[in-house]
């Protein structure tokens, strides 16, 4: 395939926060500037001696997962979010666009400062090289990529959240389940930080998606519902062998098939359409959820049945003229 | 219109003073951003719902019977900042606070700690229990809970009147 040159705007007029078209653009810019954070921020080498502890296998696994996110994140760093801007809708959209590449980029960084922290040099270029080998991570990119160079604003912003809400997850599962095991803590909380960021990206462009999904036909709205779903199957199915290439040897591919569901239930719902997966395969193990976020127990829940000895309380009815929170 | 309820004091700039809140009798009251994540599950439910107004413009509501809330959380940083303007401008209303009886978190587990945090905050603040958390529109197991749980919730409320 030609090279072809990256589309960029026609025209641009200097922006103006002070005249806002959506306030979700601001919303977004202030939610990702209050979140940045850069990896020298996290205290990785403390993990060092946990390193020490995983077989030789597990941390060739480790590495090759931190890999393939590396390429995710450079994809989505240097093509995909910049691929955004041509078709944003208002200027502020265009920079909070700029804000997602940058971030993709310290993303991309970061699994490099675990590797320089962790692993050799020789250890690193062998998990850079089986990256490159690797026929269904390639292709994994090479599907996404090919939608951000099509000239369809809306299957651009699908191929977009789908990789920031579901492709991303067959890799962040694994940190996790260190975490869960006590092992690699530091790291977990760096792939953590990136994992709140995506869920700000994947929220961002799947509502963008679903403004300009306003402005087309009804027909045309069928088609891209119908496109969506086509696309979500094709990596699904990648991703599945992919899974499988990975966690196969340490016997976790099921467990992380689940993780799979679950996610791309939550991509799906980023882009306004209901979760697929039913709840008998959406089961993620409880340990993976709550090295997530600590409170997604369902036990936390008073409908869940645990509240039943629940003392309601009868609301207090302050006298505070301004109820602080 | 009642005219013997008292207006909420939100200090003494005339340029503040607004119209008298709407008065609203739902048992589920939401706040959903323009995104809609809440509001669309809140239509998968199909209750009586109010929602609460999106900008400081739009005229307020204030609840005349026990209701519970639901209340997405967008991220953030944990603690400060998790509830929505928009929310706490409702909860400063002391009517409406005496007569919320339960809170449901919309989130993200991506969130991490501050997964379904302004729940959480309402809960703390308010004395009552969070009842349920889902994340972003609701999957079809959500609505069912829900729904399920909040008939139950009413029910036993209504046999244990405090």
């Amino acid at each position: 395939m030609t090279p072809e040159k990256l589309k960029l705007l026609d025209h641009v007029q200097a922006i103006n926060w002070n005249r806002i078209q959506d306030e979700k653009d601001v919303e977004v810019w202030n939610r990702l500037v209050n979140n940045f954070w850069l990896p020298e921020k996290v205290p990785l080498s403390n993990d060092v001696p946990s390193w020490a502890t995983l077989t030789p296998q597990e941390q060739q696994l480790t590495m090759r997962v931190f890999t393939g996110l590396t390429l995710l994140d450079t994809i989505q760093g240097t093509v995909g979010a910049v691929s955004l801007i041509p078709d944003a809708i208002t200027p502020h959209e265009e920079a909070v666009y700029t804000n997602i590449a940058f971030m993709e980029s310290v993303h991309a960084k970061s699994y490099s400062s675990i590797f320089s922290t962790l692993c050799s040099t020789k250890e690193i270029d062998d998990a850079f090289r089986w990256s490159l080998e690797n026929e269904n991570l390639q292709r994994k990119a090479h599907i996404v990529m090919d939608y951000y160079r099509g000239d369809e604003p809306l299957k651009r912003k699908v191929a977009s959240t789908l990789l920031e809400s579901f492709l991303f997850y067959s890799g962040f599962y694994l940190p996790m389940y260190w975490s869960s095991r006590a092992k690699l803590t530091n790291t977990a909380d760096l792939i953590r930080l990136i994992i709140r960021d995506e869920a700000v990206h994947g929220y961002y462009i799947g509502y963008k998606f679903q403004r300009g999904l306003e402005r087309v036909s009804e027909e045309k709205r069928q088609e891209i519902k119908d496109y969506t779903f086509e696309l979500l199957f094709e990596l699904y199915e990648n991703e599945v062998q992919y899974t499988h290439d990975l966690y196969d040897p340490v016997g976790l591919s099921e467990d992380v098939k689940k993780f799979l569901h679950y996610n791309a239930n939550k991509a799906l719902m980023n882009l306004g359409y209901e979760a697929m997966f039913p709840s008998s395969v959406t089961d993620v193990n409880p340990a993976i959820l709550s090295a997530l976020s600590p409170n997604a127990d369902e036990n936390h829940d008073f409908f869940s049945g645990s509240g039943s000895s629940y003392v309601i309380g009868k609301a207090v009815n302050t006298e505070d003229e301004d109820w602080d929170f | 219109m009642t005219t013997s309820m008292v207006m909420p004091t939100s200090g003494a700039h005339a340029s503040d003073v607004q119209a008298e809140p709407r008065l609203v009798s739902s048992r589920l009251i939401y706040f959903s951003s323009v995104s809609g994540n809440t509001h669309r599950f809140v239509a998968k439910l199909g209750l009586d719902a109010e929602r609460i107004p999106l900008h400081q413009h739009d005229q307020a509501i204030r609840a005349t019977e026990p209701f519970v809330l639901i209340v997405p959380t967008y991220g953030g940083t944990g603690g400060a900042g998790s509830v929505p303007k928009q929310v706490i401008r409702f909860l400063n209303d002391p009517q409406n606070r005496s007569l919320i009886r339960g809170v449901i978190g919309a989130g993200n587990t991506n969130f991490g700690d501050n997964y379904c945090a302004a729940g959480d905050v309402i809960a703390v603040k308010c004395k009552v229990p969070h009842l349920y958390r889902f994340e972003l529109m609701g999957t079809p197991d959500d609505v069912a809970r829900v729904t399920e749980g909040l008939d139950a919730f009413w029910t036993r409320l209504s046999q244990n009147p405090q």
